[in-house]
């Protein structure tokens, strides 16, 4: 029972890793950038939330509202005017930039917040669960995320495949130059597609603050785990993305249970394993054509 | 009268490769030009100039008079510059109509829309959900000429449509253009294929390394001469 237990955990889990890994997978979808500050602004945008909560003496689900917007035009005006500069023929400039963008957001919030662990207090919700009976049972704030991570996902799926900025966006993806020819402006799409997966970025990083702790250089490790549920699921597919996450959520509870010092590395050995036997993901589209 | 299109003295390089020299070129409105030439005579690279996807060192491209060297490419389809690139260049991962609909995403007002490109193309519109690489070769030419024509073109560059299709199928499409002209369209046309071009061209140009060696009438010139233009063989 307590493996039921323990998969279970780790698929809810998963949720937390794939809300994460959203923003990264559409960005690398759509330009074949990879952002290393991707962490750094979730934690950016958890402190913005701290901040609206601590002086405005808002709900932190209230600063959602104010925080996931805010952090879209961030984006925008992040890809518009640095990162359409670094992205080209190779994906190190923009490794580089984005590097460098994570060490200044996260000294900037050392200098700005100290180095003390902060959360945001959900309320009642944080310590509610929900019981399936058998001595089972889930919180039901991981719930809520769980189902938030799969709106998300779905809103981007939909908005990729439906819309026309989706469509613009798979243009670029496939053919910049052809797409120009269409009249349409890749450096526009782009930021667009920032601004989305920022905001899918302070919704996690938000999240995350409500769930457990932070401090100003927790966005690295956010990162790792949004990176490799990105590669498990395989580079580009928003479903493998959240395939990914679970998988590696799963992973480590399954780690964790066995020896309780062995989770993230249970997590990091799966990672390896992808890498090593199926390179390009578990679900991306090149290896299922 | 001003020329729809005039290209003057332009120059464009490839890194240090000088793949157009002095080039002029003038398109009237209505007439259909064609550009032929051998592999690597810079006849691509002519249109990719016109499209703005390659900047001219020096010389000048004029659309309707007014110079257009500073209008980005994605902005010269707003103008009415609308090209079908050599090797199609269909989105991949979209489906034959999303091509043809983000042919129409900057598309100015016109005869052009979904339904009158599944007419001029009928095989397309049984073809609608389908990823675009399924396609046979011909059918995907049929899209990319659709999708340059949804944004309602005032000039369409059609670059190699023969290029890797069957004589009957390269007929079929040349079949359609005087439909496009008839929506008001001018077309100049870029062909290895120098027969297929003089039959529906009012006036050739004949481009060698990057030089316009010969132009004219298509009337005037012979299959000879334009052949021998075609491979220098006057040197």
């Amino acid at each position: 029972m307590s493996w039921v237990n323990t998969v279970l955990q780790g698929i809810l889990l998963g949720g937390y890793y794939a809300l994460f890994a959203a923003g990264l997978s559409l960005m690398f979808g759509v330009m074949r950038l990879v952002n290393l500050a991707h962490g750094d602004l979730a934690v950016l945008a958890a402190f913005g939330s701290v901040v609206l909560v601590d002086q405005l003496h808002m709900n932190p689900w209230e600063t959602l509202i104010v925080v996931v917007p805010l952090m879209a035009v961030l984006g925008y005006a992040l890809q518009r005017y640095l990162l359409n500069l670094t992205v080209g023929a190779t994906p190190l400039p923009s490794i580089l930039v984005t590097f460098g963008l994570s060490i200044i957001i996260a000294n900037t919030l050392l200098q700005v917040f100290s180095a003390d662990t902060r959360g945001l207090q959900a309320g009642a919700i944080s310590t509610a669960s929900i019981q399936l009976g058998d001595g089972l049972a889930v919180g039901t704030f991981d719930i809520v995320v769980f189902a938030v991570a799969i709106a998300v996902l779905s809103g981007l799926q939909l908005m990729l495949t439906r819309t026309t900025t989706g469509r613009l966006m798979r243009a670029c993806s496939d053919d910049r130059q052809t797409a120009s020819l269409m009249g349409i402006n890749e450096r526009h799409v782009y930021a667009l597609a920032t601004a989305i997966a920022l905001a899918t970025v302070a919704v996690a990083g938000i999240f995350e603050g409500m769930s457990t702790q932070f401090t100003a250089t927790s966005g690295p490790m956010y990162l790792i785990f949004a990176f490799e549920a990105v590669v498990i699921g395989g580079l580009g597919s928003i479903w493998g993305t959240l395939a990914g996450g679970i998988v590696l959520g799963v992973a480590q509870t399954i780690g964790g249970q066995i020896n309780s010092a062995d989770q993230i590395l249970a997590g990091h050995l799966v990672f390896l394993a992808v890498l090593a036997f199926r390179p390009r993901g578990l679900f991306s589209r090149a290896a299922v054509a | 009268m001003t020329a729809l299109l005039e290209v003057e003295r332009a120059s464009t390089y490839y890194g240090q490769f000088r793949a157009l020299s002095d080039v002029g070129l003038d398109v009237q409105e209505g007439e259909t030009v064609a550009v032929v030439g051998a592999n690597g005579a810079g006849k691509s690279t002519l249109l990719r100039t016109i499209t703005g996807l390659l900047r001219p060192a020096s010389g000048t491209v004029r659309f309707e008079g007014r110079d257009i060297a500073d209008v980005p490419a994605y902005q010269r389809v707003s103008l009415g510059i609308a090209m079908v690139p050599e090797g199609r260049k269909l989105f991949p991962s979209l489906s034959v109509e999303e091509n043809l609909m983000l042919g129409g995403y900057r598309a100015r007002p016109g005869p052009w829309n979904l339904a009158r490109v599944y007419e001029l193309f009928p095989l397309l519109a049984s073809r609608r959900k389908q990823r675009s690489v399924t396609l046979s070769g011909g059918e995907q030419q049929a899209v990319a000429i659709g999708r340059a024509l949804m944004c309602n073109p005032r000039l369409l560059l059609l670059d190699e449509v023969s290029l890797g299709l069957a004589p009957v199928l390269v007929r079929q499409l040349y079949g359609a253009l005087p439909e496009v002209q008839a929506g008001g369209t001018t077309i100049l046309l870029v062909e290895q294929d120098v027969r297929q071009a003089m039959a529906v061209a009012d006036r050739v140009y004949c481009l060698l390394e990057g030089r316009c060696v010969l132009q004219g009438p298509a009337a005037d010139l012979t299959f000879e001469q334009v052949r021998q233009a075609y491979f220098g063989g006057a040197r």
